[in-house]
């Protein structure tokens, strides 16, 4: 075991970044344009970086699987980002920032990235203002902000229930203007399939045209991978369908290690899901726990009944139900952070109190905000006495100005009137804190290769906080990777192009181009999905919001033995050469197929709960989670030898000068 | 419940193709549309045939990607979704369902159900932003106010997703409606106005010259579009246009 | 096309400044016929000055046919460029869903005004020009009398049920152009505020009066020979 170089400057915390800007070198504009990179993913991380590279002067070019950048799954973040603005005035700041990130992260994030991230938070804010993101303003044309989910200040910035497609369009527009200017060169539906290295240096992807299926050779001095999460393993999650690990555990293989892989969010409001052929599950913004108050029956008898159908809830008198969050968290009651009230949700499922049909849903009811606005806008608008249909149309009012959008997609889908019924709800795979490690420049452990965005395991330790990923990724992208990827290309100067040509390149293609031709002719008796809800149907069982010995060392066995089945039994239609959607679902769940058990494996070695890795083996009296600071204050940073189950746990020691380390309590 | 399917089978961008006829059985109404492909596209895989292919990606409204025409309709008869919110409910036992592709001369089919929309690419990259380098040195946020109304209706037109169903709908292959939201979400802003002139003639004449068909004012395009942007915008644009031509 | 008229916004907007014009038009010629149904005089004075005050034949008179011509042969560039934009046709297309027929069928509305409009000039524009320019008879009066001729022109072109049958099936089709051409018309220039609904319902007015208009005075006439 070596120990990893977290390369973190020295000096106080609050001068690390400014003072490590002013010492790194530079790369001069003549030179620039000498210089290429490739930047895989374009997203909010990978979209941004782009755009600012090319705005810097380097020549970039970026990939996406879709056929724009604008519809990288960065899109579908709903509720807001994070900034340390204090425009409210409510005692904000970037240390508050910092401290919150770090301890709704449960203490298991790099200080000085964390730090740096709340630092340049701000600067986000401004640079999207400026590009033209119509966020929220209040009736002054000032920018509005909301309270979010495990802080108690309101630092969230959002444009409608759509922020992550606003600013995903902020920088999308900022690409568009370096692809008109041809310092980007834009391939959609192209999909990265492997790195090559050229003297243990990143210099270059294999991608493929996903419309005509050639295989492609791309040369550049850095690659950046910005391609997201992996929290497709589970089959079902809030990811897009498309949304996948291939780069990520393609440069695993190629020797980026792999952090933290058990660090996996379960967002908790999702519509439940309905039926077998669920595809995917839809996420309800975080924000609807400002308002909704989350229950299930106190009475089993009464959970049974509704479970039949027999019970509307509203039949349920106040008395009989269980605030399970208001009861057990008194201070944050509903807005806890996500992991504690997942696992709460879980809790009471569980113990068969769920609300819908399969036993897997709990209550978000807003019928108290709707009396609680009603009355207020009744006293505004002077009314006497109003009746209480008059207060409820009232307050259905307000609640229909905030949520609308929200409260009519859970209507398309579950065909049930949130206003006059509570919404049913689940937790589902949303986000993954864990990822490719990387260093303060964002540069995993093989030179001039980074990761940024979700795709890195970097700023939310085993938690993210709602309203923190649009700003890490955005942060990564247009504020952090620009300066940090200067101080490593200062040495390519006199490199020159990079040629297609070597052997280096010959390689890797024929070992991508093997992998495709034999998905294509291996001609089993299984669709690519068949195996891919197989792998889902563990993860979520065994490696899912609660784990145990005994559950993770039978998900790695039942993992390999699906794996071993895929390569022999996986039936792929079509040919090599044409836009083939099975034949690029194969190579992602192969990869999928390693990464979950890698993930089951560090779920295994991690003997603690922290965040959204709970060990059930691991908890106090009263049944949360009880981390080991003494033993596992560390990123579990994983090397490839061949298999996942031979990988190899390297260590980086986390040290935590700036604030101390103390039991999350939301109590 | 058990459905026919007529589906529009392409083999690639050259090739001619033809509407297929294929069975569903069994379908849940609360199964989603692309659900339902889904299932079909299992039967086909075990059938060893080629399962048909259709955009689609975040499967929750938002992403824009997926772009059937149902029975006539883009994203199909329900209103102010996208194709992947479409639930089966919507259809009975034993009806007949026409799948094709979004057609204009501007989107080529690339196979099956899919189409081309980098049309879409090139206009916003004619003029869709703001110039302005993310150098993290421009002026704090709240340094220009912006009345909330203002604010307010540039979200709305910002709220685009860029499927391209006000192309399809349009008995005109108009791009009007998509091209009038971004020209629309910046002349609202102060931000945006700086080179709004050019945003709007350069955006204009990309669209044009992608073989676009002209606006005749139908609002087929704002019934149909999934996200409800206005026709307003569209006078908006025309209205910054002639501004643009005419000062 | 070159210079302005090469965009599609800029031809949309000459499209809708013709049909503007071609409203008000209407409303002036509505104006005259309808004195025909109360005064024989007030009709045929109208009817004179309309066809011998020189600012009106030669200023105001080539701008209508500028104006029509433009209007049609636009409307007929138009079409083809719109048909062209789509080069395969659904197999279910279901425009009834989201437009109106009115608003997807302006081709045909307008190809039948325009078949009007020629048998309008053939009947009435071409002999009156005939009369007055080639023949030279200013007059306006019946031949061998002092009383003008308008009146009985008039009633004489009403007689035939099938003409009036014509007649009223073009003013049809034109309430139906009018219908979304109105308020297409606004759209087009880049009216479209709080006062639109205003306009809207104008246009729903006026697209339904003034055919009515010239409707009631072709049957009154007809049946008051």
């Amino acid at each position: 075991m070596t120990t990893l170089n977290s390369r973190v400057p020295e000096g106080p915390i609050k001068d690390k970044w400014t003072q490590y800007k002013d010492h790194i070198n530079l790369v001069n504009p003549a030179n620039k344009r000498n210089i290429d990179i490739i930047v895989v993913g374009t997203g909010l991380a990978g979209g941004s970086a782009a755009a600012t590279l090319a705005e810097l002067g380097y020549n970039v070019k970026a990939f996406a699987y879709q056929d724009s950048p604008r519809r990288a799954h960065s899109i579908a973040a709903q509720g807001g980002i994070n900034a340390a603005k204090n425009y409210m005035g409510d005692g904000d700041s970037n240390y508050r920032l910092f401290y919150d990130t770090v301890k709704g992260g449960d203490y298991r994030s790099r200080e000085a990235n964390v730090h740096r991230l709340a630092e340049v938070s701000g600067a986000i804010i401004d640079q999207c203002v400026a590009q033209g993101v119509p966020f929220a303003r209040d009736y002054g044309g000032l920018l509005d902000n909301r309270s979010f989910g495990g802080v108690l200040v309101s630092r969230t910035f959002y444009a409608k229930g759509q922020t992550g497609q606003q600013l995903l369009l902020g920088c999308y527009s900022a690409m568009n203007r370096q692809i008109a200017r041809g310092k980007i060169d834009m391939y959609n539906r192209h999909e990265m399939l492997d790195v090559v290295k050229i003297d243990g240096k990143a210099r270059g992807i294999i991608a493929r045209d996903l419309v005509t299926g050639k295989i492609e050779r791309h040369s550049a001095h850095a690659v950046v991978i910005a391609t997201g999460g992996y929290g497709n393993v589970y089959f079902l999650s809030t990811n897009a369908m498309g949304s996948n690990a291939t780069a990520a555990w393609k440069i695993h293989k190629k020797g980026a290690f792999f952090a933290n892989p058990c660090f996996t969010q379960i967002h908790p409001t999702c519509i439940p899901r309905s039926g077998d052929y669920q595809s995917k599950l839809t996420l309800m913004s975080e924000s609807l726990r400002n308002d909704g108050r989350i229950w299930v029956p106190a009475k089993i008898e009464d959970a049974k009944a509704i479970q039949q159908g027999k019970l509307k809830p509203t039949a349920i008198a106040e008395e009989d139900r269980d605030y399970y969050l208001e009861r057990r968290y008194p201070a944050f009651g509903n807005l806890v952070p996500r992991d504690v009230a997942s696992r709460a949700a879980k809790e009471r499922c569980d113990a068969g109190y769920g609300v819908n049909a399969t036993g897997e849903a709990v209550y978000l009811d807003f019928a108290a905000a709707i009396q609680r606005y009603g009355s207020e806008k009744a006293k505004v608008q002077g009314l006497h006495n109003p009746s209480k249909e008059e207060i409820t149309k009232l307050g259905e009012a307000v609640i229909e100005e905030k949520y609308g959008n929200l409260f009519q997609m859970y209507e398309k889908i579950v065909d049930e009137n949130p206003y006059k019924t509570p919404m049913m709800i689940y937790p589902a795979t949303h986000y993954t804190m864990g990822g490719v490690w990387v260093d303060y420049n964002l540069m995993t452990t093989v030179p001039g290769l980074y990761c940024i965005g979700e795709a890195n395991f970097s700023d939310h330790g085993a938690n993210r906080l709602g309203a923190s990923a649009l700003m890490q990724g955005l942060a990564d992208g247009y504020f952090v990777l620009p300066y940090t990827i200067g101080d490593y290309l200062a040495d390519d100067i006199r490199t020159g192009k990079i040629p297609t040509d070597s052997p280096e390149f010959d390689e890797v293609e024929k070992s991508v181009r093997d992998q495709l031709e034999f998905f294509v002719n291996n001609k089993g008796t299984h669709s690519v999905d068949y195996f891919h809800k197989k792998l889902g149907n563990v993860m979520w069982n065994k490696v899912g919001m609660a784990r145990n010995e005994k559950g993770l060392k039978e998900a790695i066995k039942e993992i390999q033995e699906i794996r071993e089945d895929f390569w022999k039994n996986v039936k792929v239609p079509g040919s090599l050469n044409e836009l083939n959607p099975e034949l690029e679902k194969a190579g992602r769940v192969a990869d999928f197929l390693e990464l979950g058990e890698l993930f089951a494996k560090d779920a295994l070695h991690r003997e603690e709960s922290c965040g959204g890795h709970f060990r059930e083996e691991h908890v106090t009296e009263d049944g949360e989670a009880k981390r080991d600071d003494a033993n596992f204050a560390y990123v579990a940073a994983w090397e490839y030898t061949g298999k996942p189950s031979e990988a190899i746990l390297h260590k980086e020691q986390l040290e935590f000068k700036d604030i101390e380390l103390k039991t999350r309590s939301y109590k | 419940m058990n459905l026919t399917l007529k589906i529009w089978r392409q083999k690639g961008p050259q090739d001619k193709g033809q509407m297929v006829e294929y069975k569903v059985t069994d379908i849940s109404e609360h199964m989603s549309f692309l659900e339902m492909m889904d299932v079909l596209n299992e039967q086909l895989v075990a059938k060893d045939e080629v399962p048909i292919a259709f955009d689609h990606d975040c499967r929750e409204g938002i992403c824009g990607m997926c772009s059937l025409h149902i029975n006539g309709e883009p994203h199909g008869p329900d209103r102010g979704i996208t194709t992947c919110q479409l639930h089966m409910r919507t259809f009975k036992d034993g009806d007949t369902i026409y799948i094709e592709p979004w057609r204009a001369k501007a989107f080529p089919v690339i196979k099956d159900l899919i189409v081309d929309r980098m049309a879409f690419e090139r206009i916003q990259q004619a003029g869709g932003y703001i110039s302005v380098n993310t150098s993290g040195n421009t002026q704090d946020a709240n340094a220009i106010p912006i009345s909330k109304h203002n604010a307010d209706l540039s979200m709305d037109a910002a709220a685009c997703i860029g499927c391209g169903a006000c192309v399809a709908s349009c008995k005109n292959s108009s791009a009007m409606l998509f091209v009038s939201a971004k020209v629309s979400q910046f002349a609202l802003l102060p931000q945006g106005k700086v080179e709004a002139a050019d945003r709007v003639r350069n955006m204009v004449k990309q669209m044009d010259e992608e073989g676009f068909g002209n606006c005749t004012n139908t609002g087929a395009c704002e019934v149909e579009c999934p996200k409800g942007i206005s026709l307003e915008n569209i006078a908006r644009m025309n209205r910054e246009y002639l501004k643009a031509s005419i000062i | 096309m070159s210079g302005f008229l090469s965009s599609s916004i800029a031809r949309k907007v000459a499209m809708a400044l013709s049909a503007l014009f071609l409203i008000f038009f209407l409303i002036i010629h509505l104006a005259v016929n309808l004195t025909s149904l109360f005064s024989e005089e007030a009709f045929n004075q109208a009817s004179h000055f309309m066809g011998t005050n020189p600012l009106i034949q030669f200023a105001l008179q080539p701008i209508l046919i500028f104006g029509v011509v433009f209007h049609f042969v636009m409307g007929f560039v138009l079409e083809l460029k719109n048909r062209a934009s789509r080069n395969v046709n659904y197999v279910k297309y279901n425009g009834a869903a989201s437009a109106s027929w009115m608003s997807r069928n302006m081709a045909i509305s307008g190809g039948v005004i325009l078949a009007f409009i020629v048998i309008h000039f053939l009947d009435f524009w071409i002999p009156e020009l005939n009369t007055k320019y080639v023949v030279g008879d200013m007059s306006g009066y019946i031949e061998g009398t002092t009383n003008y001729r308008y009146y009985e022109e008039l009633q004489h072109k009403f007689a035939s049920p099938v003409k009036v049958g014509i007649y009223v099936v073009a003013f049809v089709l034109l309430a139906l152009h009018l219908m979304h051409g109105f308020q297409s018309a606004f759209q087009s220039i880049g009216f479209n505020n709080k006062y639109t609904s205003c306009v809207k319902s104008l246009g729903k007015w006026y697209s339904i009066l003034i055919p009515l208009g010239f409707i009631i005075i072709a049957l009154f006439h007809h049946f008051n020979h």
